[in-house]
């Protein structure tokens, strides 16, 4: 149980080492080790979405994958791809249309729609209501945030 | 992201004729989008402890032993609490109201004391130095139970065969019957009258952020600090104060970001009310967050109703009365302070709402049981009100082969018929019911969609459009809870403080959820100030500086605490003026203020910036009159009276396709015409009723808190409890009338609470529109493929 390994691992641009337990979730190292608390827990089984990550460039539930598989990993969180303005236009489109209330699926929905709007394609607006599928919003019925990737998309 | 590339304005606001009905953006919205809030989670404090509850596994059994040393002996346990235990530190509540008449419950304590009532109660508090420790050592907790028999069902319960708290003398916790007399005779005399039973399934709100909260005792001080996740701090304090013997001033509650609440987090729970009393008996932070599976075993559910309506109508197709009878299921306790009894009240006084019939009769019967609670949550009563009215009307205007929204329109209250007494008592003081039928019916093009319904029937394709009419009760008066002898507030207060700079700082009683009251406060002050919204700084949810209040429920935030920052808005902007009379030597009169200036009315040029006139009152009042003082703070508060709520309106629509092999259901759009009052940001009016009309969806098609015969609930996750996806969402047109009340002079209403009252019947009159070719009908919700297919009969 009290089982620890050593990890290093580059966490928003900057390498981080720390000795965690076996047992632990990538999100809750990343809430609990190193502050970063944008990445949120909602469900803890993988459903919600609210701890999406970015590991390696792939979209992964922070809940689901343990801090000692990110060793050598390049992870980025809401908190990193604020300051390198990566998500910047959609945090601007998400601005103006309101396609947030409460505010705590919109780390996890902007790092979904991010990994959508980066893949080549044009998608669709169906296509982005499925795509973000896996991201549970309590507050907006969706339709806000769907206009405002579309919007980006299309930008 | 630098604050240039944040716009300030939607496109086409006009900041020259104020901010009153313009799409501003949040300000707050900022820090949330870089994930840069502080939920409670995100708080970090020294020598925190973090606390997880060992909860009872059955529904109903009594605690025979507790055994704790090998529990008390794992890594980082700093202690482990019974029920006795914590009741040293938090007495025990009752939460009835004095206007629900016979209403009666059993005391509940913190943590369960001797007997769990249902399967997740609290029974022993484990405190440890991180959360993962305090769940090893819970999972070495030694109990002996004896089960006992476990009332589940309730009919069974309303019959009293076994009676769940003895002392009670039977498991009925509130029955009222309301009867304008006459409603038999109305019966005998009409030409069709047409009965249906409608069953609700029990669900919760499912907040993405769980129940959270830290509170933090200083012992040299007998002074508690509670960081909450919550809609109603003032309450909370009295309530902290109240049970844990600490003088009111002394306790302090801040909620800052909440992460979704819909009323699920406006109650008094036990387990919180535990944390607060570790952390005085630990004397040091401890905090509590409900994970999934104690969220859905323990945030209130709602909505258990099992309703049997009929109603009386002329072959003309006049309503003449309806007659209602609800049996509610509320778990074992009612909820403390705002009862279990209130969702069945307003069944009983919101059925046939929109209707000018004159004679009614409702029956109401709330029972324990054994199951988790049950209390309001958004929408409290209306869903349940508006699908068993809207459903028996459109099967009474199936039975005369007439138009449903003709029916409708034949029977609206009409639009010049207010003030208005309502046959349950409820007075309206001014309606829109067929102006908002009329823009609906245009907005959806409702010929064309019925001609295009009849065309694909002949496809096999089968369409249904489904109304829902609605009243809402919006901006309560104290009638709602205060009468009754609960401690919450039903007025609110803002103060208002020009800063040295010419900034405004708006500190308001009305929290923040999400729903944009923050921004609309910054609106509305900066219109009635005459700055614009940038130089407006809010803050809410802390009652160690804000004006008492009441908080976030019942729709009331835009329209109370609206109306206190625009009265206090005004007078700061009179203290203002006055200041201004005295720096320039002019006459008040002949002055204002506009884009952060005094300028001269006639003449409309610039005479003074506000920024210089907070310099001189703040810096240099040894400049001004000896006899003058400037008041650059002012409070004003605000108290709906004359009525005892501000009922809104409003009409929705659904158009669905039924998959009559699969029995899904697939949602192609849904109409919403709300009558709100005054629009103050039109935006967050529409992302109010598209996020509430998406949770009435997920009521009306998906969401069921399953138990099994035993007590058990069988779906307490996100994989097997379905909430709504953006994948099978619908798109909402949205689209307004606009009755300000004549209360308040900011005229608004409120809209928090209308999508999710009306869609769940919207949906279900769609999908029987949808099934009325196959002779089918659906009425017991959540409308799953199965119960679709069994109304098809192609399922045993």
């Amino acid at each position: 149980m009290e089982h620890a390994l050593d990890i290093t691992l580059t966490v928003n641009g900057t390498s981080v080492s720390r000795r965690v337990q076996a047992r632990q979730h990538l999100v809750d190292f990343l809430r609990e080790e190193l502050g970063l608390t944008g990445s949120h827990v909602g469900c803890e089984h993988g459903v919600c979405g609210a701890c999406t990550l970015r590991v390696d460039g792939k979209l992964v539930r922070g809940c689901l994958m343990l801090a000692v598989q990110a060793n050598g990993c390049r992870v980025d969180t809401v908190e990193g791809l604020s300051d390198s303005k990566e998500l910047a236009r959609l945090q601007k489109a998400f601005h103006e249309k309101n396609a947030l209330q409460c505010g705590f699926c919109t780390p996890g929905m902007l790092l979904a729609a991010q990994d959508l709007i980066s893949s080549s394609r044009k998608p669709t607006r169906e296509e982005i209501r499925l795509h973000i599928s896996g991201n549970y919003c309590r507050c907006t019925g969706y339709q806000a945030i769907v206009d405002a990737i579309e919007e980006v998309v299309n930008g | 992201m630098g604050k240039a590339e944040l716009p300030l304005h939607a496109p086409g606001t006009r900041t020259d004729r104020g901010y009153i009905g313009q799409s501003v953006p949040r300000p707050n919205a900022a820090r949330l989008l870089q994930g840069r809030g502080t939920f409670v989670d995100d708080l970090r404090f020294p020598r925190l402890a973090h606390v997880v509850f060992f909860r009872s596994p059955h529904a109903h059994a009594k605690i025979k032993s507790l055994r704790t040393e090998k529990a008390k002996s794992s890594p980082g346990v700093i202690g482990i609490f019974d029920g006795r235990a914590v009741a040293e530190y938090c007495t025990p509540w009752v939460a009835v109201l004095g206007h629900l008449k016979g209403i009666k419950s059993p005391p509940q304590h913190a943590v369960a004391i001797d007997r769990a009532c249902w399967q997740g109660e609290a029974v022993a508090a484990v405190v440890a130095e991180t959360r993962a420790q305090a769940e090893d050592a819970a999972a070495l907790i030694e109990t002996e139970w004896e089960e006992l028999p476990a009332v589940t069902d309730m009919e069974e319960s309303l019959a009293g065969t076994r009676v769940i708290h003895k002392d009670l003398g039977d498991n009925i916790c509130f029955a009222r019957t309301h009867d304008t007399g006459g409603v038999d005779e109305a019966f005998a005399r009409a030409d069709l009258v047409v009965e249906e039973t409608y069953r609700f399934g029990r669900h919760t709100g499912v907040c993405l952020e769980g129940r959270s909260i830290l509170a933090d005792y200083n012992a040299a001080e007998h002074s508690l600090t509670v960081y909450h996740s919550t809609q109603a701090p003032h309450m909370m304090q009295d309530i902290f104060s109240r049970h844990l013997g600490i003088p009111e001033a002394s306790v302090r509650v801040i909620a800052r970001d909440v992460g979704g609440s819909y009323g699920i987090k406006v109650h008094v729970y036990p387990d919180e009310m535990a944390t607060a009393a570790l952390s005085v008996m630990l004397r040091r932070p401890v905090k509590f967050v409900a994970d999934r599976l104690e969220s859905f075993a323990t945030d209130i559910h709602a909505r258990e109703h099992r309703v049997i309506v009929k109603i009386a109508v002329t072959k003309t197709g006049e309503i003449l009365a309806f007659d209602m009878d609800d049996l509610t299921a509320i778990g074992p306790y009612s909820v403390y302070p705002r009862t279990s009894g209130i969702e069945g009240n307003q069944v009983v006084n919101l059925t046939g709402g929109p209707y000018k019939h004159q004679k009614y009769r409702g029956k109401l019967n709330v029972v324990f049981t054994n199951k988790n609670v049950t209390c309001q949550y958004r929408a409290v009563g209306h869903p349940i009100a508006v699908a068993l009215t809207e459903g028996i009307v459109d099967k009474a205007a199936a039975a005369l082969k007439m138009d449903p929204a003709e029916f409708r329109r034949k029977n609206l209250i009409p639009d010049d018929a207010y003030p208005y007494t309502f046959p349950s008592g409820v007075k309206f003081e001014q309606l829109s019911h067929h102006q908002c039928l009329d823009l609906l019916l245009q907005k959806m093009q409702y010929p064309q969609l019925r001609q295009e319904q009849i065309q694909l029937r002949k496809k096999n394709i089968y369409r249904g459009i489904g109304l829902a009419a609605m009243i809402e009760v919006t901006n309560p008066s104290p009638a709602f809870y205060g009468v009754g002898g609960a401690r919450i507030s039903a007025q609110d207060g803002a103060t208002l403080r020009l800063e040295p700079t010419g900034m405004v700082t708006v500190l308001c009683s009305v929290t923040e959820q999400g729903q944009g009251t923050e921004g609309i406060f910054a609106q509305i002050a900066a219109s009635a100030i005459g700055v614009s919204v940038e130089k407006i700084k809010v803050i809410t949810g802390d009652t160690g500086v804000t004006p008492y209040g009441g908080g976030t429920w019942a729709s009331r935030g835009a329209g109370i605490g609206g109306e206190a920052v625009l009265q206090a808005g005004r007078a700061l902007r009179n203290n203002i003026l006055d200041v201004a009379s005295h720096v320039l030597g002019l006459s008040k009169s002949e002055l204002e203020i506009k884009d952060n200036q005094i300028i001269h009315l006639l003449t409309q040029q610039p005479k003074l910036p506000l920024s210089e006139l907070g310099r001189i009152a703040y810096f240099r009042p040894d400049t001004l009159p000896m006899n003058f003082q400037s008041e650059l703070t002012v409070t004003r508060h605000y108290t709906p009276r004359e009525y005892g709520f501000t009922f809104t309106n409003g009409i929705q629509a659904s158009l669905v396709e039924v998959d009559v092999d699969t029995g899904f259901v697939k949602l192609l759009k849904h109409w919403c015409v709300e009558d709100s009052g005054t629009i103050i940001n039109p935006m967050l009016v529409d992302e109010q009723l598209r996020g509430g009309v998406v949770q009435g969806i997920g009521a009306a098609l998906y969401e069921e808190c399953l138990y099994s015969p035993e007590g058990q609930l069988l779906n307490g996750n996100m994989a097997d409890y379905l909430v709504p996806m953006s994948g099978e969402m619908p798109d909402i047109v949205c689209a307004h009338i606009e009755t300000p009340t004549r209360q308040s002079e900011l005229g608004a209403k409120g809209v928090g609470e209308a999508g999710t009252a009306g869609a769940p019947a919207a949906v279900m009159n769609a999908i029987n529109d949808a099934l009325a070719p196959l002779n089918a009908q659906v009425t017991a919700m959540p409308f799953t493929p199965e119960r679709i297919l069994r109304a098809l009969k192609k399922c045993p």
